[in-house]
């Protein structure tokens, strides 16, 4: 049951990226591209989906636990450091060259386009360096 | 390469990446972040934590399908980069957001709808660093 309703999940969130627009570089591109072809459609996707989160979630929170866990795993660091700032602003750096993201790529995939799983071969990639990095650098630390 | 403004289709498929963002707190009591879900397949902790990554990512990718079944087309995606330019930016997309701990999705969606100081900070900066990306590959490198 919790699989199928994972599916399902998937599918809604996948059906909401496909008919806005996220999945479509060309309009990624047009949305950061103020001096130029200007698309600001994509400003209405983050209007819907925070609208809809923000009053869900809180909905959702009144109950004790979800339907198939214990408890709610809600992320509890409020730390502003170095590594959100720097990696966020990497993140916008890949963004706006390949014009995927990983929640817009992954419903992409059915689509058939070979361009999206060479983006999320890249990506994971991407986590491999981070990982590597990380561990060079705590055995550099500890030596 | 201008493409069309779709504010309706957008703010829809806005409210069904909420929807699906909601239903995952509902039913698993987890944050919907691609980015997450990804690594979370890849490096897979235990057998359940892969099964529902994988339950929704098969999901999402049958989206796109459900898409061309009700409107009788497949959603548009137009990619105006050079394969080199997708795999740059995938490792790039892929190194930062596990850094900075989320994307478009995590961040952007559920951190800013549960009032995350952290997706606070980051969202801004990655919508910037895409933005100064883009710009620079528009408008002064000229590609």
């Amino acid at each position: 049951m919790k699989l199928i309703f994972a599916l399902f999940t998937g599918l809604v969130f996948g059906a909401g990226i496909a008919l806005s627009g996220m999945m479509n570089p060309a309009k990624v591109f047009n949305f950061f591209d103020v001096a130029g072809t200007w698309d600001p459609s994509l400003a209405f996707v983050m209007g819907g989906a925070v609208i809809i989160t923000f009053i869900g979630y809180r909905l959702v929170w009144r109950r004790d636990a979800p339907f198939f866990d214990g408890r709610f795993q809600i992320p509890t660091p409020n730390v502003i450091d170095a590594r959100l700032i720097g990696g966020s602003a990497i993140f916008g750096i890949g963004w706006g060259i390949a014009g995927f993201c990983p929640g817009a790529a992954i419903p992409a995939v059915g689509t058939g386009r070979w361009e999206v799983a060479l983006f999320l071969v890249a990506v994971t990639a991407g986590f491999y360096v981070r990982r590597l990095i990380a561990a060079i650098l705590s055995t550099a630390k500890t030596a | 390469m201008e493409t069309l403004f779709t504010p309706f289709a957008s703010f829809g498929g806005g409210l069904l990446i909420g929807i699906g963002a909601v239903l995952l707190m509902l039913g698993l009591g987890r944050i919907l972040g691609a980015t997450g879900i990804m690594s979370g397949l890849v490096f897979a902790e235990n057998r359940d934590e892969f099964a529902w990554r994988a339950a929704m990512v098969v999901g999402m990718i049958l989206a796109p399908s459900l898409i061309f079944l009700v409107t009788g087309t497949m959603p548009e995606l137009s990619v105006p980069v050079s394969p080199a330019m997708i795999v740059i930016g995938g490792v790039i997309v892929g190194f930062g957001a596990s850094l900075g701990s989320g994307c478009t999705s995590g961040h952007g969606v559920c951190g800013l709808s549960r009032l995350s100081v952290r997706s606070m900070v980051a969202v801004p900066t990655f919508m910037l660093t895409a933005a100064i990306t883009v710009y620079l590959i528009r408008h002064i490198f000229g590609a």
